[in-house]
C-alpha cells in the first residue's frame, strides 16, 4: 500500500505537469485561429461533442506546406549537432584535465563549473551581447593589442549562436564526462603503456572507450535543450539564423496564431523523442556495465 | 599455523630449482648443477642496481641501493608498506626514474627510456584489465600494439590461454570471469609479449587464502615453463618463501638482507629480519665467548645459555639470540640439553597440527615453543599453569649483534 503511493505521487505529478498540458497544446493544435480570448476555437464553451468534431489536422498539414517550418528544423538540428560537437571538444579535455587534477583541487574546479548557474541565465546570454558587439570588449582588446584593425561582426551571426550554446551547455557536458573518468582506474593506463601503448594511443584506445557513456551523457543533455533553444538565437543570432524555437516563438507571441505554436511544438516534441529515448537507453546501459 | 610451513612443502615437492642453501652445498659434493648465479663470480646480472636512490620530495623511497638480479631467477622483494619496494618496481617497469644512480637491463642502461619501449611487463595488483575489452583482446592487445601478424598473434594468444587454462573464457568480458580467473588473464597479458623480466605487483594479493596457495605453485609452475625472470613485491612472508629463489628484506628503502628463502630463515643477519620472516625467541645477553664459534651468554635473570656462532662477538658485548619456536622443545622434566629453563604455561595456540606453548620464564620472559600434534587432543600433555621446562640445543639459535 505505502509503496503504491510511494509509486503514485512521481507519476501523478508527471500526469499534472506534463501530460495534461501536453494534451491541452495537442487540443490547441487541432484547432483553428480566430479573433478571440483565447484567439483559438472550438473551446469547451461550444460543448463537447461540437469541440471534438471541428478538430482535424489542418495546422500539420499547413506545417508542410511552408517551407519555412521544415527548413528551421533542419536548421535547428544542424545547429544543435554542430553546438553539440563544439561543446564536446570544449568540454572532454576540461572534463579530463580535472580528473587528472590533484585530489585536493577537485571540488574547487567542480564548484567552478557550477558557479555560473548561481547567476540568472538571461543575464549571462545579455553579457555576452555586450562581449561580442561591434564595440564590444573582444572587438576592443582585439583591437587594443593590434591582431585586428577592422571590428568584427560577431553578434547576429550563427557563430554568437554557437558560442552561447557553448557557454550555456558545457558544464552538461563536463560534469557526465568527469564522472567517468573519475572513475577510471589510473593503473589501466599505465598497464596500457607497459604494453607497448604511447601516452596518445593509451588515451585513445583506453581512455576514450570508457568514458564513452559520459560522452553520450553529455552530449544528448546538449543536444535536446539546445534543439529547442530560443533565447540564445533571438539574443544572439541574427535574422538569418533560423531556428524552430524561435519560429514557435514569433508564431505565438507576434502571430497570435496558438494553433500553428502548438502544432510546431508538437512535432518538435516528436522529434526530441529519438534523442531522449537513445539517453534513456544510454543511461541504462551504463548501469547495466556498473554491475 | 606457522607461516614458513607451506614454503617447506614447495621445496620438498621438489618443483622449481635446487634451492638449497648454498652453504650446505659448499660442505657436501651435489652431483646435480645448482641455481645459484648469486654466488657465481662469472655470471652477469640480468639486472643491476647501482647505487640507486630514489627521492619524492623530500621523502627518501630508495636509499643508495646496489642489487643484482640474474637471468631466470624468482626473485621477491619483501618488506612492509611504505619500504619501497614498489617504487623500486616502478622504477624497473619505467614509470619511475631513479634520482640517482643507474639502473641496468642486460647490461644497458635503462633510466629514461619510457615503460613502452621496455622488454619488461608488469603484472598489476588491481590486475588493471581493461573492462571494455574482452579476455582474448586483453591478452592480444601487447602483441597487437607489436604490429604482429594475424597468425602469429592468434597462435602466441592461443599458447597463453592455454598456459593460463583460460581457454573457455576468451570470449567473456573481465567482469563476466572470477577473481582468481582475473588473476591468470592478467598474468597471461604480461607474458604474452615473452618479456626479459615480468614484474608482479602483489599478484595474490585480492585471492582468498586457499586459492592464492594454488596459486602460488601455479606461478612457481609458469615461471618455470616459460624461464622468464620473475621479480615479485609482496608484503606476504609466506608467499615470498613459496615461490622465490631469493628474497630481499626491505625496510626504509634499503634492502637488508638478500637470501634464498632457507638463509633468511634460518640465518637471518638482523633482529629486523628475523622477526619479519616467521615466528622468532629473542633473548638479549653478554655474550663472552668459551671457545671456537661456541659463546656464553649472560641473560639477565634468566642466566647463563650457550649458543654457538660464526660470527665473531667481543666478551662484554651485547647480542640477541634468535631462536624459532619450532626449535624449542617442551618437557615436563629437565631434559639434558645444551640449554634448558623452567617456566609455566601462560597459552596455548592450537593450530591443528601443531600447538604453539607460551611459556613464561622467570623475569616474565615469554618463549614460544612449538611442538606437533601427534596424539589426539584428549591425551595432549601439557595445560594452562603447568610447570614446564624449555630446551633449545647450543645450534638451533642464531646470534645476532643488531
Amino acid at each position: 500500500m505505502r509503496r503504491a503511493v510511494l509509486i503514485a505521487v512521481p507519476y501523478l505529478w508527471l500526469l499534472a505537469l506534463f501530460l495534461i498540458p501536453f494534451f491541452m497544446v495537442f487540443k490547441i493544435s487541432m484547432s483553428d485561429a480566430i479573433l478571440a480570448i483565447p484567439p483559438y476555437g472550438p473551446t469547451m464553451k461550444d460543448g463537447f461533442r461540437e469541440l471534438i468534431s471541428q478538430l482535424d489536422f489542418e495546422n500539420f498539414v499547413f506545417l508542410t506546406t511552408d517551407d519555412l517550418y521544415w527548413k528551421a528544423y533542419l536548421s535547428s538540428l544542424k545547429i544543435a549537432f554542430i553546438a553539440t560537437v563544439l561543446t564536446l571538444m570544449v568540454g572532454y579535455p576540461v572534463a579530463y584535465a580535472m580528473a587528472r587534477a590533484p585530489e585536493e583541487w577537485r571540488p574547487t574546479l567542480m564548484m567552478l563549473v557550477i558557479l555560473p548557474f548561481w547567476t540568472s541565465f538571461l543575464i549571462r546570454v545579455y553579457a555576452w551581447i555586450g562581449i561580442l558587439s561591434t564595440n564590444g570588449f573582444l572587438n576592443q582588446f582585439l583591437m587594443g593589442i593590434g591582431v585586428i584593425s577592422e571590428p568584427l561582426t560577431i553578434l547576429n551571426t550563427n557563430t554568437a549562436v554557437y558560442i552561447g550554446i557553448i557557454y550555456t551547455y558545457v558544464p552538461f557536458m563536463i560534469l557526465p564526462i568527469y564522472a567517468a573518468l573519475d572513475r577510471l582506474d589510473a593503473s589501466l593506463i599505465e598497464a596500457a603503456e607497459d604494453l607497448g601503448c604511447s601516452r596518445f594511443k593509451a588515451f585513445w584506445l583506453i581512455t576514450f572507450p570508457l568514458s564513452k557513456n559520459g560522452v553520450f551523457a553529455g552530449c544528448f543533455l546538449v543536444f535536446i535543450p539546445a534543439l529547442g533553444e530560443f533565447v540564445i538565437p533571438s539574443l544572439l543570432g541574427g535574422s538569418s539564423t533560423l531556428m524552430i524555437g524561435k519560429v514557435l516563438f514569433e508564431e505565438f507571441s507576434f502571430n497570435r496564431d496558438w494553433p500553428v505554436a502548438s502544432a510546431v511544438a508538437v512535432v518538435l516534441l516528436l522529434i526530441l523523442i529519438v534523442p531522449i529515448v537513445l539517453f534513456q537507453m544510454n543511461q541504462q546501459r551504463a548501469q547495466e556495465a556498473e554491475q | 599455523m606457522d607461516q614458513n610451513q607451506v614454503g617447506y612443502l614447495s621445496r620438498l615437492s621438489g618443483r622449481g630449482h635446487d634451492l638449497r642453501p648454498t652453504s650446505y652445498s659448499e660442505r657436501t659434493p651435489v652431483s646435480e648443477p645448482v641455481f645459484a648465479p648469486w654466488n657465481d663470480a662469472d655470471a652477469t646480472p640480468l639486472i643491476t642496481f647501482q647505487n640507486v636512490t630514489k627521492k619524492f620530495g623530500e621523502f627518501v623511497a630508495i636509499d643508495d641501493l646496489t642489487l643484482d638480479i640474474f637471468e631466470k631467477e624468482f626473485f621477491a622483494l619483501l618488506g612492509p608498506s611504505g619500504c619501497g619496494k614498489t617504487t623500486m618496481m616502478r622504477m624497473l617497469a619505467g614509470f619511475e626514474n631513479p634520482s640517482s644512480g643507474a639502473i641496468s637491463l642486460s647490461g644497458k642502461n635503462i633510466a629514461g627510456v619510457p615503460p613502452n619501449q621496455r622488454a619488461v611487463n608488469m603484472m598489476f595488483q588491481s590486475y588493471a584489465l581493461f573492462p571494455h575489452l574482452s579476455v582474448w583482446e586483453n591478452i592480444a592487445f601487447g602483441l597487437k600494439r607489436d604490429g604482429m601478424f594475424k597468425d602469429a598473434l592468434n597462435a602466441r594468444v592461443d599458447e597463453m590461454l592455454k598456459l593460463t587454462r583460460l581457454e573457455k573464457f576468451a570470449r567473456r568480458k573481465p567482469h563476466q570471469i572470477s577473481g582468481g580467473q582475473r588473476q591468470r588473464v592478467a598474468l597471461a597479458r604480461s607474458l604474452a609479449k615473452a618479456p626479459k623480466l615480468l614484474l608482479l605487483d602483489e599478484p595474490l594479493g585480492a585471492l582468498d587464502k586457499k586459492l592464492r596457495q594454488d596459486t602460488q605453485f601455479e606461478l612457481m609452475d609458469i615461471q618455470e615453463k616459460t624461464g622468464t625472470t620473475f621479480v615479485i613485491v609482496t608484503h606476504d612472508q609466506e608467499e615470498a618463501m613459496t615461490v622465490a629463489s631469493r628474497v630481499a628484506v626491505m625496510d626504509e628503502g634499503r634492502i637488508i638482507q638478500v637470501a634464498t628463502p632457507e638463509h633468511i630463515y634460518e640465518e637471518p643477519n638482523s633482529v629486523y629480519v628475523a622477526d619479519f620472516i616467521g615466528d622468532v625467541n629473542l633473548l638479549t645477553g653478554q655474550a663472552k665467548a668459551t671457545g671456537q664459534d661456541t659463546y656464553e651468554i649472560e641473560v639477565p635473570v634468566l642466566g647463563s645459555i650457550f649458543a654457538s656462532s660464526v660470527r665473531p662477538f667481543s666478551d662484554g658485548q651485547t647480542c640477541h639470540l634468535a631462536i624459532r619456536p619450532e626449535k624449542v622443545a617442551i618437557h615436563a622434566e629437565r631434559p639434558s640439553a645444551d640449554n634448558a629453563v623452567q617456566g609455566k604455561v601462560l597459552d596455548i595456540a592450537y593450530l591443528g597440527n601443531l600447538s604453539t606453548y607460551h611459556v613464561e620464564l622467570p623475569g616474565g620472559q615469554i618463549i614460544k615453543a612449538q611442538s606437533a600434534n601427534t596424539r589426539r587432543i584428549s591425551r595432549r600433555t601439557f595445560t594452562w599453569e603447568d610447570p614446564v621446562w624449555v630446551s633449545w640445543t647450543a645450534t638451533a639459535g642464531v646470534l645476532l649483534d643488531q
